[in-house]
């Protein structure tokens, strides 16, 4: 049987007396306080009960995260319960919002939420995607970074400042210049007819779009981003036009990450209050005129709440952020469910 | 072998190409469009605004407050002096709390459920109308104490703790776990690690998500409608109403009067200019990362 | 100044995996001891139950006993207690960024409270020079950061930091996998000259290595310890067929 080879061993283990250290030719002190470091050591508490306090007192700032709800909750609901008690579900379906006399119909403000968050979507959606496809693929690197800063600047500019120059450069253009030819070219639609004072429900709209339009175009670009570059190789490989390899290689796969930034667009629009009160007019009617003044779940809080006397009234105004309130969790909770799924939790933006 | 495609005309082939084509340069070329239609107009927002603004600013303004109506040559001192004492509460209250929560959902909370839901209840927190802030605020201490500055920074605090909260468990999961390690493997107690490595090396990030948390809600107007409330007048108490200058510029500009217009415009100016300076800080300071690779 | 370390009937799991089976060895004091074997055998694991920080992952678990001389470190002392005593050098150098190299020697001492700053510049100056690193800091110790230096460098650093709190074993896994060769020829030297002053366990996926610096070697497999004796004869003449077939590269 032949043997297996063995190892040799280039020296021997216990290396002999001439192989000299490479270090400093002084001796290495011997340590004069081996034994106070140890006993300082030794005589040290394990620490236990500090990390016990201290994971504590991080579990509770956590929770109060879960405090912070409890009581916003607290207060809408407790607050509301005269509204809820006179009203009932009739609340949300008459149309009739007159304090003076004492009737309290939310109808006019849900119309006005619903329209105007929709009209801002139409608007916003489309060239968020597009800006997002521009600066994903086809726009010069250098160009990037100006852009996407541009952009996140947008997104810190307060609504009180997008409501005070939608007052006064929006408002005259629309009364003024787009207004009209609106009324020529589609009035016939009935959506863009008299009377036109430049405020109102239209306004309200473009103001809303330019303010989520930062949020889903970020949004859109991470989740496009996440989309793994094979899948865009994949489909060049086969021959595809710039179009088409994001078409299937990027939209295809991002599209319920988007359809997310698009939710969380939508939940910005509608409870977004100042630059709405601002230009939208501010008066409880449902018209099919876009043109019309039209009033939202948050302006007529903002525009309404200090005024308000009586307890009913205050109680209704509570009760529409009640509300206000359910609405923006329910889709917001949805909205981050799809970013997440897409992007698994990686970075998220707020809005 | 046959050919399994159906065999296409030359004339087939070039439509089809040709349709493809113009689809791909419609779509760059609409994509290029919308970039010009956003960006361009955006762009003159911001121009407009520092030309309104700037006209409209001068050393009064930041020293006097508004003069009675009808006379000119008032400021917004008390709406900028009442913004930092209301943003002062708000960041007292606020970026402790939210920076032990960030603490938790990081080395505490990472894959149990508790984490996953306190994270969550965030997120979706971060996405709640302010107003609705401001009703709690108002039902918790305006009720009982009247509008005061306290109340104001009280509503703005509770918007400030869950952006915070993450951004802090964001930067705290940048930090390599090997650093934990080492420091766990010299006898370092859980707590001093945290305190001592994770929250030092991250210390840069965090305080970039505390500045944007700032910002944020340093331009919020709607919590301080009806808790803080607003003054035209030198005010320091802060169990009082307080003037803030997003507040302030909203009143001024739905006002009837020119001076008060012109005064929106400064502050809008001063507003946009603090809000730009503190995101390119956080851009910048976000750059340099969480390690710094030395002195 | 080391101390000898029995392992009885050590058992480990990773959640549902068991990744050590029923390890017993004796680690005298003042030796180095090699721990050789392929790829996820269990070395590392093991070696991270000595000092307890296997159960810092939550779904880590480990079952046995382990005494430190007179200690039975899971049942007699606190896991915190047990690693001031066991200094750890890692696979990657993983010095703090955000402190300077003097404060990274003296992070063992500075984090647990020690404040007597005269000792504890003594203490900088003999860890780095225990860990040949002294000569080439000295003049930078609170200018830079522990992160600017070579890799060679930071290891050497992690070792002088491990050195500072004065432990009584040392273990090493596999310190010197990501270094260049340079380095490693003087982390080796380093061993050599310590080893007789502490007990030191290394973890190694190099056999010459093992031959080089250990006076006992263990070879583990799929989470058992194969054989554990001499090095030089578990190089030249092993027992265990097995061992053979790993040493002569039929395997791993």
């Amino acid at each position: 049987m032949t043997q297996p080879d063995r190892v040799t061993l280039p020296t021997p283990i216990l290396e002999p007396a001439g192989k000299a250290p490479q270090q400093e030719p002084e001796a290495i002190p011997v340590p004069s306080e081996p034994s106070e470091i140890r006993r300082f050591l030794r005589a040290r508490s394990s620490g236990r009960a500090a990390d016990g306090t201290f994971g504590g007192l991080m579990l509770m700032a956590a929770l109060s995260i879960f405090v912070i709800v409890a009581l916003i909750l607290w207060v809408l609901i407790h607050n509301s319960q005269l509204s809820i008690h006179a009203f009932g579900w009739k609340f949300f379906r008459t149309s009739d919002w007159d304090p003076v006399s004492g009737s309290f119909g939310a109808l006019p403000f849900i119309y006005g939420t619903l329209v105007s968050s929709f009209l801002a979507l139409l608007i916003a959606v489309p060239l968020s995607l597009c800006v997002s496809i521009f600066v994903l693929d086809i726009c010069p690197p250098i160009l990037r970074g100006p852009i996407s800063f541009l952009t996140e600047l947008l997104a810190a500019i307060p609504s009180v400042v997008y409501g005070l120059w939608a007052l006064v450069v929006l408002v005259p253009i629309v009364r003024d210049n787009a207004g009209p030819l609106l009324t020529k070219w589609l009035g016939w639609t009935g959506l863009f007819a008299e009377p036109n004072f430049g405020v109102g429900m239209f306004t309200a709209g473009i103001v809303l779009a330019i303010m989520i339009f930062p949020i889903i175009s970020s949004i859109s670009r991470d989740v496009m981003k996440a989309v793994p570059i094979h899948q865009r190789e994949a489909a060049l490989a086969l021959g595809a036009t710039r179009w088409e390899m994001l078409r299937i290689g990027v939209l295809r796969n991002a599209r319920i990450g988007i359809v997310g930034a698009v939710i969380l667009g939508l939940g910005r629009a509608l409870g977004e209050t100042i630059a709405v009160t601002m230009v939208i007019g501010n008066h409880p009617d449902i018209a099919k005129n876009l043109f019309n003044p039209a009033y939202t779940l948050a302006s007529v809080i903002a525009n309404e709440f200090t005024e308000a006397t009586g307890d009913l009234y205050v109680s209704a105004l509570i009760e529409i952020g009640l509300a206000l309130f359910l609405v923006t969790v329910v889709v917001n909770a949805i909205a981050r469910i799809l970013v997440w799924a897409v992007t698994r939790g990686a970075s998220t933006r707020t809005a | 072998m046959t050919n399994a495609l159906p065999k296409r005309s030359q004339h087939m082939e070039r439509a089809v190409r040709l349709r493809r084509s113009l689809m791909n340069h419609l779509v760059t070329g609409l994509a290029i469009l919308s970039t010009v239609i956003v960006l361009v107009p955006l762009v003159a927002i911001l121009v407009y605004l520092v030309y309104k603004g700037a006209s409209s600013l001068n050393f009064a303004f930041f020293t006097k407050i508004p003069a009675p109506v009808g006379e000119t040559g008032g400021g917004m001192a008390n709406s900028i002096v009442g913004s930092g004492i209301i943003l002062a509460i708000a960041s007292v209250m606020g970026i402790p709390l939210g920076i032990a929560a960030g603490v938790y959902l990081a080395e505490y909370g990472r894959g149990g459920l508790l984490g996953n839901m306190i994270r969550f209840t965030a997120d979706v927190l971060n996405g709640v109308p302010s107003i609705v802030m401001g009703i709690a605020a108002y039902g918790l201490i305006v009720v009982h104490y009247k509008f005061s500055a306290l109340a104001g920074g009280a509503a703005l605090a509770i918007m400030m703790v869950p952006t915070i909260a993450r951004t802090t468990e964001e930067m705290l999961a940048t930090v390599p776990h090997p650093l934990r390690e080492a420091a766990l493997g010299l006898g370092i107690p859980k707590w001093r690690t945290i305190m001592s490595v994770s929250l030092r090396t991250a210390t840069p990030g965090i305080i970039t998500g505390c500045m944007l948390a700032f910002a944020r809600v340093a331009g919020e107007t709607a919590p301080l409608l009806f808790t803080a409330f607003g003054n035209n007048f030198w005010s320091f108490k802060l169990t009082q109403p307080m003037a803030a200058l997003p507040l302030q510029i909203y009143v001024y500009a739905l006002s009837p009067y020119d001076e008060w217009h012109r005064l929106a415009w400064a502050g809008a100016l001063v507003l946009i200019v603090l809000i730009m300076v503190s995101v390119t800080l956080v851009r910048l300071y976000a750059n340099r990362g969480t390690i710094k690779g030395g002195h | 100044m080391g101390v000898d370390i029995r392992v009885e009937n050590l058992n480990a799991w990773y959640g549902q995996v068991h990744t050590l089976k029923d390890v017993t060895l004796h680690i005298r004091a003042n030796q180095c001891t090699a721990l050789i074997g392929p790829s996820g055998c269990g070395k590392s694991t093991f070696v991270r139950c000595l000092n307890r920080m296997h159960e810092t992952n939550p779904i880590a678990r480990a079952e046995g006993v382990v005494r430190m001389g007179d200690v039975d470190i899971y049942q007699d002392a606190s896991p915190v207690e047990i690693r001031r005593r066991v200094g750890m050098v890692f696979q990657r150098p993983n010095p703090f960024p955000s402190m300077s190299i003097y404060d990274n020697v003296a992070s063992g001492l500075k984090l647990n409270g020690y404040r007597k700053k005269r000792v504890l510049d003594e203490v900088v100056e003999r860890s780095l020079k225990q860990a040949a690193l002294w000569e080439e800091v000295k003049d930078d110790l609170k200018k830079k950061s522990g992160a600017s230096l070579s890799g060679g460098q930071q290891q050497r650093l992690c070792i002088a930091r491990a050195l500072a709190v004065d432990p009584e074993v040392l273990l090493m896994d596999e310190p010197a996998s990501a270094l260049d060769p340079v380095s490693t020829a003087k982390i080796e030297d380093l061993i050599f000259e310590l080893k007789s002053q502490y007990t030191i366990v290394i973890v190694t996926h190099n056999m010459q290595q093992a031959a080089r610096v250990a006076e006992r070697t263990g070879f583990f497999l799929t989470g058992r310890l194969v054989e554990f004796d001499a090095t030089d004869k578990l190089f030249t003449n092993p027992s265990d067929k097995r061992t053979e077939d790993y040493i002569t590269g039929r395997f791993g």
